[in-house]
């Protein structure tokens, strides 16, 4: 059995979990801000196997599961609302969906 | 017959009642007599049992009724039960027969008024109230006839309601009154704490038990009872309400502001004279007010050109008279005088009420005149009155009584002299005021033209009270008319034999009899004669303006009270403490207003500033 | 269980009559009515029977003599349970709850036209919530039931009121909420106290009667308890929700808030505020009867100030409630009872005055007494009505609230004679503002015609019937004592005998 180091899969989690922070910063475009969403999940979901594995303990890959399905569910609320949001606002540009502020702001 | 006392008080309680719960389904008629017999009956009962007194007067000279037990609690037990000794028996007599006499002459009088049952209610209510005040043995149900003979008048003051001045007299009256009564209230705890009980008897026991004379508590208690007496009898200091009184029905004014509520506070004095003999210096206080009273009524009557507003302040100095009578100790002929005042006080208020109903409710006696031959019916029972009102000998009432009270002053030790001189000073403006009003209202040449008829309700009171005016002092008579003593007889039980009179200077009787005489020959020279009634009715001066607002008291309480409360009010009407919670919520919106332009509504901003807190978090946890 | 059935009851009715408007708008009236009558006919009997041999036999509170229990658990594992309990001070504030909830059915039968059903459901859980308050024995409980009665009268003030009604409806809420989670700390702080103490967890009134915390803590503990109830009566300088939820409420809103919900307060000092802390209550006694007697003052004078009718009588009641104030922290028997007394002839008096403005409001369509006068030309059932309740909160002698008053004043007299007298001097007041309403609505000129109709049949039943109550309670009070002496029996004696070493250990 190798032994893998956990230096390396938990860089790899920040990394992933950076890029999908720059997605969703950076795009505008709902579907993307969705995509950049899941792969924040992902990485969180790595770092916990990860963690199970520098510890020893399987409570980090139950965690997985558990973010998994989170993830899958928060997928299918995402999506609907981005098309409610598609038929109301013709666009999947976030900026546009900004009825929530203040109004006088 | 003693069984059937609690229908006395019972009786016009029920003819309230009736009439307040369905007196405007029932005709005028019926009010009337249901109004009139409620009172009729307590009458018969009442006079029934004074006849039954006079044959076999009860043990000790006491009718203890027990009713039911208001409340009994660990320190403190009222019952309500009525208490007849023969001071309430003589005052219970005088309210039944003279209220039963006003209710009928009420009949006539207030005919073909909007209200007539609820007028009839009122003063049944009165009536119950007022003979509660006096039967009852604790001085917690005393004082709850006392306040409710205070509303009863409250309501009655202010009965044709449509006039603001009428409202504004009545709310005075009460206002006044209570603030009278709550010293009366404060005194009531200081006897019920100090004592432990308010039943009357057991508690004057337990006051000369524990309390020795002169003491500070009992002249406390006394005093503070006085205040209460004071207010309601409307003394010096509180006789400002009275006159402005007088804007009820003319019976009201003879029945509650003559004969029977305001002199409560005397009744109130005679009923605990125990405790005012542990308290001389309270003794001193009444009778040196009672001179100030008579004396300011007396002058402020004499220039009223408002009949009833003379004879409110003639009641004022009347009862300033009792008052002097109870200050040196002279019970019974403060009594005395009660009885024969309320007879001549009723009929004069009736008279002048018989007179305005046929001048189409016009009271100015300046516009009067010449009536003596018009009205002669109001003109002989007026002037009966007048004569017992300012006290001509041997034929009025008022007489017998005022040269009682006169005696018993003379010989009080110390300022004795002094206050007589008061008395027989307010004797001679007295004679010269009420003269000054038959001369005015009666000769001389006619103003108004007179309407109407009057009927028997009318007549019927008038010669009654007219009848009672000229015999009634005989049932108490000077050494040398016989010296009957049945009024002294009667009330000898309670309040013991006043002092021998035998030693009275001739002098000081004649004066008595002479001054008023006096009085009558002054006002027939000033006001007989023409000339002194244009003076009169023309503009007035500043002395007569005071000597006419009753020595400018309204406006001292005005500014006084009035104002300082006024002011009170319009500072805290909008309610400061509101403010406050106003301020918070203000500011709170205001930090609303700062912190909302954070939110721009763009997810990604949010999205940055989360991510940037959380790294700010993580550092702190990491490096701190 | 009985108990629990007094609960039950109207929170059935509730449910009941909230769909019920569906078929027809009369019938959620119906089932109130029913309902009410039904607790009206389950409570009154207790004090019968072996519940008149309970109250004539007073025992300490401890000993568990009550007229009734019932005591189920709930969170066992916080020592939270279910534990109602009557005694005499209970039933009488349960009697008048219900009666009076009868009258704002009554009051409300032509008033409320819209959404009846979800009406009444909120006036009977209200209802409900002031039973379980009276009853409940468990702190917790207690609590829970104190949010149970408020959240219903926000919606009926915020649903059915008049103009300002979100406002007054969330001022209302603001302040008694906030002032129930003050007193929700303070519960949870006694309970941690006494489970420190003695290593229980209990939210059981009985056992942490035993508590008594003293010192610091003790006072800041007692000061949740009376900061939140001092809020409810209301006392100044926490009134000022008063005024506007009474303005903007439905009259039947206003009767249950003046007439039952307030003495929630009161009951709440004399069963938990003092008894619990006994010590504290001591200490802050000066200044709850400083704040009594301001609140006397205050509330007449701004009652004399008012032109809105329903304000003026809301002011009033400030007043009135600083002398339920003043008498239960002068700890003096008499006017333990003569609070008991006045919060009853105020509730049936003051609920009767509400009455009376919603007639004048429903005529008119206004509360505005500058647009009043000369009623009683037009309205003489209702003015005559209105002038005898006036009178009665007046304190005339001979009727309720007279009783109640010298009561008050003749305990407090004895504890201190200044605050007494105070209070006393606080009536004249009273009697200005009394008059000046009656003068200014029912006397006075008539205005143009009116065209309005004065009192029908149901209105001149319960204004005689609650007339009469007033009377009754005036006149011969002593059942009311009777009932209420054992309850204040054994709350007080426990006041003196726990005070008395604190004081000590203070000097």
């Amino acid at each position: 059995m190798v032994s893998l180091s956990w230096h390396a899969p938990a860089t790899l989690a920040a990394m992933l979990f950076i890029i999908g922070l720059i997605g969703l910063l950076a795009r505008r475009s709902l579907i993307f801000v969705l995509m950049s969403i899941e792969i924040m999940l992902n990485a969180a979901g790595l770092l916990f196997i990860t963690a199970g594995m520098r510890w020893g303990n399987p409570q980090g890959q139950i965690m997985f599961i558990f973010v998994i399905n989170l993830a899958g569910a928060e997928l299918a609320l995402g999506l609907i609302l981005l098309l409610r949001l598609r038929n109301r606002l013709t666009t999947l540009d976030g900026d546009a969906a900004n009825r929530l502020r203040d109004v006088q702001a | 017959m003693n069984h059937l006392l609690w229908l006395v008080p019972a009786s016009p309680l029920m003819g309230a009642t009736i009439l307040g719960l369905c007196g405007t389904m029932l005709p005028a008629r019926a009010a009337a007599i249901i109004g009139t017999a409620s009172v009729g009956i307590a009458a018969f009962i009442a006079i029934l049992i004074g006849l039954h007194w006079y044959a076999a007067a009860p043990p000790s000279h006491i009718l203890i009724q027990h009713l039911w037990t208001w409340l009994t609690l660990p320190g403190l037990t009222v019952d309500i039960s009525l208490y007849l000794d023969p001071v309430a028996l003589l005052m219970m007599l005088v309210i039944t027969i003279i209220g039963t006499l006003i209710h009928l002459f009420s009949t006539a009088y207030m005919a073909g008024e909007a209200g007539y049952s609820r007028y009839f209610a009122y003063l049944n209510l009165f009536v119950a109230a007022m003979l509660l005040l006096i039967l009852a043995s604790d001085l917690l149900v005393l004082f709850v006839g006392w306040e409710g003979v205070g509303v009863c008048s409250y309501l009655l003051v202010g009965f044709w309601f449509q006039d603001a001045a009428n409202g504004y007299a009545a709310r005075k009256s009460f206002i006044v009154t209570r603030i009278a009564d709550i010293a009366m209230l404060a005194g009531i705890l200081l006897l019920a704490v100090k004592l432990g009980t308010l039943s009357i008897q057991p508690m004057l026991a337990r006051a000369t038990e524990l309390w020795p004379h002169g003491g500070a508590w009992p002249t406390l208690a006394a005093g503070l009872l006085l205040i209460g007496g004071l207010g309601k009898s409307a003394q010096f200091p509180f006789q400002t309400w009275l006159p402005d009184a007088m804007a009820g029905p003319t019976p009201v004014s003879a029945l509650i502001h003559a004969a029977t509520m305001v002199t409560a506070g005397v009744y109130l004095v005679v009923r605990l004279h125990v405790l005012y003999l542990l308290a001389p210096d309270v003794l001193l206080a009444i009778s040196i007010g009672a001179g100030i009273t008579i004396l300011l009524a007396a002058l402020a009557a004499l220039v009223q050109s408002d009949i009833k507003r003379v004879l409110a302040y003639s009641t004022i100095s009347q009862i300033g008279y009792m008052f002097l009578a109870l200050g040196v100790g002279a019970w019974s002929a403060g009594m005395f005088h009660f009885l024969t005042h309320a007879v001549f006080k009723a009929l004069l208020f009736l008279s002048a009420g018989a007179i305005a109903m046929r001048l189409d409710h016009e009271q100015d006696i300046f516009k009067m005149g010449g009536l003596r031959t018009s009205l002669p019916l109001a003109f002989w029972s007026f002037l009966i009155g007048a004569a017992s009102l300012a006290a001509v000998p041997i034929i009025s009432a008022g007489s017998f009584s005022k040269e009682m009270i006169l005696g018993a002053v003379w010989f009080a030790p110390g300022i004795g002299p002094g206050l007589w001189a008061a008395g027989l000073l307010g004797a001679l403006i007295t004679a010269t005021y009420s003269f000054r009003v038959v001369f005015l209202v009666f000769f001389g040449p006619a103003h108004t033209p007179v309407t109407g008829r009057s009927g028997a309700p009318i007549a019927v009171p008038l010669v009654l009270l007219a009848a009672g005016s000229l015999l009634i002092g005989w049932l108490e008579t000077p050494s040398f008319l016989g010296g009957d003593r049945l009024v002294m007889t009667l009330l000898h039980p309670v309040l013991g034999s006043p002092a021998p009179r035998s030693a009275l200077a001739i002098l000081v009787e004649a004066a008595g009899y002479i001054v008023p005489l006096l009085g009558i020959a002054i006002a027939y020279t000033l006001y007989r004669n023409g000339h002194w009634q244009r003076v009169a009715a023309a503009e007035p001066g500043a002395l007569r303006r005071l000597l006419r607002t009753g020595f400018g008291f309204d406006a001292l309480y005005e500014a006084l009270l009035v104002r300082p409360f006024m002011a009170l009010v319009r500072a805290l009407r909008h309610d400061p403490v509101d403010h406050v919670v106003t301020l918070i919520s203000a500011a709170t919106l205001q930090l609303h207003h700062t912190l909302r332009r954070s939110q721009i509504g763009q997810i990604r901003r949010y999205a940055a500033w989360l991510m940037a807190g959380s790294i700010a978090t993580i550092a702190l946890l990491v490096f701190a | 269980m009985i108990l629990a059935w007094l609960l039950i009851i109207p929170l059935l009715g509730g449910l009941l009559a909230w769909p019920a408007d569906r078929i027809t708008p009369m019938l959620p009236r119906a089932i109130s009515l029913a309902t009410l009558l039904l607790e009206l006919g389950l409570i009154l009997p207790l004090v019968h029977g072996s519940g008149a041999a309970i109250l004539s036999a007073p025992s300490p509170i401890t000993s568990g003599r009550w007229l009734a229990t019932f005591d189920a658990s709930w969170i066992p594992t916080l020592g939270i349970s279910i534990r109602l309990d009557l005694d005499g001070l209970s039933w009488l504030l349960i009697v008048l709850t219900t009666i009076i909830g009868l009258f704002a059915v009554i009051v409300s039968w032509r008033e409320i036209d819209h959404s009846t059903g979800f009406f009444h459901a909120n006036l009977l859980w209200s209802l409900a919530g002031s039973i379980g308050v009276f009853l409940a024995l468990d702190l917790f409980l207690f609590f829970f039931f104190w949010e149970v009665m408020l959240v219903p009268m926000y919606f009926i003030i915020a649903i059915w009121g008049h103009e300002h009604r979100r406002r007054a409806a969330i001022k209302f809420f603001l302040f008694t909420q906030g002032s129930g989670l003050l007193m929700l700390l303070s519960i949870l702080a006694l309970a941690f106290l006494h489970q420190r103490q003695t290593g229980v967890l209990t939210f059981d009134y009985v056992t942490l009667l035993a508590s008594q915390p003293t010192g610091r803590l003790g006072t800041l503990i007692m000061l949740g308890f009376f900061i939140a109830f001092l809020v409810k009566l209301p006392s100044f300088p926490v009134h000022i929700w008063l005024p506007d939820t009474h303005t903007e409420a439905p009259t039947a809103g206003s009767v249950i808030l003046a007439s039952i919900l307030l003495k929630t307060a009161g009951y709440g000092l004399m069963r938990f505020a003092v008894p619990l802390f006994t010590a504290a209550a001591h200490h802050i006694a000066p200044i709850a009867m400083a704040l009594g007697t301001i609140s006397i003052f205050y509330g007449a004078i701004l009652a004399y100030g008012q032109s809105d009718l329903k304000k003026l009588v809301a002011y009033s009641s400030i007043s009135h409630m600083g002398f339920v104030l003043i008498g239960i922290y002068s700890f003096n028997a008499l006017a333990w009872q003569g609070a008991v007394i006045l919060m009853i002839a105020h509730g049936v008096s003051t609920g009767a005055l509400f009455i009376t403005v919603g007639s004048i409001q429903h005529r008119l369509h206004t509360r505005d007494l500058t647009r009043m006068g000369g009623l009683w030309t037009d309205l003489p059932r209702l003015s005559s009505f209105g002038t005898f309740f006036v009178v009665a909160s007046m304190g005339l002698p001979g009727l309720g609230n007279f009783v109640g008053e010298f009561l008050i004043l003749r305990g407090v007299y004895a504890v201190s004679p200044t605050i007494a007298i105070l209070a006393a001097i606080g009536l004249i007041p009273a009697a200005l503002y009394s008059l000046i309403a009656i003068q200014r609505a029912f006397h006075g000129e008539a205005n143009a015609k009116r065209g309005t109709h004065d009192f029908g049949t149901r209105e001149t039943a319960m204004m005689l019937a609650l007339g009469a109550a007033v009377i009754w309670l005036g006149i011969d009070p002593q059942p009311v004592l009777k009932i209420a002496a054992p309850s204040i029996a054994v709350l007080l004696p426990i006041t003196h005998a726990a005070a008395i070493p604190a004081t000590r250990r203070g000097t």
